[in-house]
């Protein structure tokens, strides 16, 4: 029987060199005349090993990385096929400590199976949660995601039952399911590795959705910044419809619910759920005026329930295997998991799925390593462009959402970027304020104009004379912004441009 | 930075060539009845030609019907969309914090200075356009930059090196 290599095709494994090794690895087992089937995986998030492969031996999964072209014939040497011993060798993949120590629900399967393989799929769990769900009621359905605690997990946090049953509740001929995968946040990366690695699983969640709100049909606005996922999950939609697992009538069930998959066009400020519709309907992604909310009005004025792919990715297994399991992951009022994104300057940067709680300073160590470039960490940015830097004091926070507003910041979307102590935060806030500029949809003064008075006043700090007065401008406009905005893009930029100032006042000091 | 208005020329009665003109109405007849459509149809145009020529703006007005203004509001405000044919490459840099921690800046500046070009500019060699971007989702390997679509990550100054020589020769 031949034997399965695993060589994944994730967006960051191709940008380390994996379609190379792919490559190699075939051509390297046709000339010895060895039988293998080379599948090709998603990534298991264990980036710093990328290209990671995978040999299938009757112990388990063994690993070799990070593996470039150059190591195949090397690794055919020592007989890898076999899981033989290399210098790149790691042994069984889910007993490295950074994976083994995980707790995995929504990337389970990520980097196990082939993304597009519906045997697979089916084979690991899949379609539990739905098959489950077709036999509830819509109030029932809904009840279990409010009862496992699920919040909204691109960034506000905000109880997802609650949104769930303000769209059942709502009367209307037709309503949507609309899945945020606008992943803008610098930092962040698990909605784009989800859709690559588990794309059924969104599928499946959305269907869920769908049967729980009364909408059958569904929406996937995903950004254009990620080419491969876009081609992906089309490939994903077709082959579910195909197998009845989308259409007319879902899973034999005789219920409706089809999938239709969009592309944004690199505006950040898509990715705030009213921005997105307007875009979705074609126009110029403005923010609407809430009241009404989209739960209501949403998609075409239809009531729309909107959450982020990993809200949606979460909902097969809630199904599947009771909301109590779920809650009982977490602390606090953050419960469940949260797929961490550790990136920037870190030696293992990678995806960290783990119940709420841990701390910043056990993630950055632990998991990451420590920075990449052998410097201490002096700064990590959480949460993505509108969160808040924080020092080394404050690394024992626990990745809690309320703890996290305690020390005035936020967990996000869960991206978390560290810089070592090169970094001029002076110039990381004045970036925030021109990026805020670059992106403000422009329907809001605060933000449009505050955003570049933000950039003058900031440049003013390091150039000019009055540089105390400088500085109370900059709160003043900070605090305008921060109250006077529409939405979180201008509300929130003061937070990495104070909390620059806050912790790191010294790099707002004239320069001697 | 230029400001988006400036990227995108403003519609006018320049005609269209032929073969565009074609393309531009192939792409119409096919999206045009979706909900929502002009995105998708934008897309469809700027994959098949490289950029959404602004002579195109009157025929998806009329298609969808919807005005000219509505049109060339929407292709002036996503970053995506370019009034312009590109170079042979289209570069895209990250500019974002994760690949700012790891040296995003300083390949900025090395970009600007061996291609002699600014962003949303092309290279006089008419090898590449320069853009930037603002998060790849590869942000555990950066710094990182998309050439076409092939993201590149770890990149450092010799790796960019080679990355543009590649483009200058196909």
């Amino acid at each position: 029987m031949a034997i399965r290599v695993y060589v994944p095709c994730d967006t960051t494994a191709l940008a380390c060199g994996a379609e190379a090794v792919a490559r190699a690895i075939t051509a390297e087992a046709a000339r010895r005349g060895l039988d293998i089937h080379l599948v090709r995986n998603g990534s298991r998030g264990l980036y710093w090993l990328e290209p990671l492969v995978e040999v299938a031996t009757p112990r388990g999964r063994v690993g070799y990385g990070p593996i470039r072209a150059t190591d195949v014939p090397g690794l055919f040497d020592a007989g890898f096929l076999d899981g033989g011993a290399h210098a790149l060798g790691h042994g069984l993949v889910e007993a490295i400590p950074y994976l083994a120590s995980q707790q995995r629900l929504c990337f389970a399967r990520n980097g196990v199976i082939d993304p597009l393989d519906l045997d697979d799929y089916a084979a690991n769990g899949g379609w539990k949660g739905l098959e489950v769900a077709l036999a509830l009621s819509p109030a029932a359905i809904v009840q279990c995601v409010a009862d496992s605690g699920l919040r909204g997990r691109g960034g506000a946090a905000f109880p997802a039952g609650i949104k769930w049953k303000t769209v059942l509740d709502a009367a209307s001929a037709r309503k949507c399911v609309v899945c945020n995968a606008d992943e803008g946040d610098s930092g962040t990366f698990s909605d784009r590795m989800l859709i690559e690695g588990d794309p059924y699983r969104l599928i499946e969640g959305m269907t869920i959705a769908g049967l729980g709100t009364g909408a059958d049909m569904g929406y996937v606005y995903l950004r254009s910044e990620y080419p491969l996922a876009f081609r992906l999950f089309g490939e994903a939609i077709r082959r579910a419809r195909a197998a009845g697992w989308l259409g007319a009538d879902v899973g034999g069930s005789g219920r409706a619910f089809d999938i239709d998959l969009r592309l944004g066009a690199g505006a950040y400020i898509c990715g705030e759920e009213t921005a997105l519709l307007e875009s979705l309907e074609g126009k110029r992604g403005q923010v609407r005026f809430r009241p009404p909310l989209p739960a209501l009005k949403g998609l075409f004025g239809q009531p729309t329930l909107v959450n982020n792919v990993i809200t949606l990715a979460s909902v097969p297994d809630i199904l599947a295997h009771g909301a109590g399991g779920y809650r009982d992951y977490g602390v606090g009022r953050s419960r469940g998991t949260l797929p961490i994104q550790l990136g920037g300057n870190v030696k293992r940067g990678g995806l960290v799925e783990r119940a709420f709680g841990l701390s910043l300073r056990e993630l950055l160590h632990d998991y990451g390593g420590g920075s990449a470039s052998g410097r201490p960490i002096r700064a990590v940015q959480v949460g993505g462009p509108l969160g808040a830097y924080l020092p080394e004091s404050k690394f024992d926070t626990p990745l809690d959402y309320e703890a996290f507003a305690a020390v005035g910041a936020m967990l996000g979307h869960g991206g978390i970027v560290a810089f070592d102590d090169s970094v001029d935060m002076l110039e990381q806030a004045r970036f925030a304020m021109e990026f805020c500029a670059l992106e403000s949809c422009g329907k809001c003064t605060p933000c449009r104009i505050g955003s570049t008075r933000g950039v003058e006043v900031i440049e003013r700090i390091r150039s000019g004379p009055d540089r105390d007065g400088s500085i109370a401008l900059l709160r003043s406009l900070a605090d305008t912004m921060q109250h006077g905005s529409l939405c979180a893009l201008g509300g929130l930029t003061p937070f990495p441009v104070l909390s620059a100032l806050e912790h790191f006042a010294e790099d707002f000091a004239p320069r001697t | 930075m230029i400001p988006a208005a400036a990227r995108t020329a403003s519609p006018t009665t320049d005609t269209l060539a032929e073969p565009e003109r074609a393309t531009v109405a192939a792409v119409l007849a096919e999206l045009a009845d979706l909900p929502g459509a002009l995105l998708p149809v934008l897309h469809g145009i700027q994959d098949r030609l490289g950029f959404v020529p602004p002579a195109s703006v009157p025929l998806i007005a009329q298609a969808l019907n919807i005005s000219r203004a509505d049109v060339h509001g929407v292709v002036s405000f996503y970053q995506h969309f370019r009034g312009a044919k590109p170079g042979r490459h289209v570069l895209r840099l990250c500019r974002a914090e994760a690949c700012q921690a790891m040296g995003a800046r300083a390949l900025e500046a090395r970009l600007r200075e061996t291609l002699g070009i600014d962003f949303h500019e092309t290279s006089a060699d008419g090898a590449i356009t320069l853009e930037p971007v603002y998060c790849l989702g590869n942000c555990a390997c950066a710094p990182s930059l998309m050439i076409d679509e092939e993201v590149h990550a770890r990149v450092d100054a010799d790796r960019l090196d080679a990355l543009v020589a590649r483009c200058r020769e196909a």
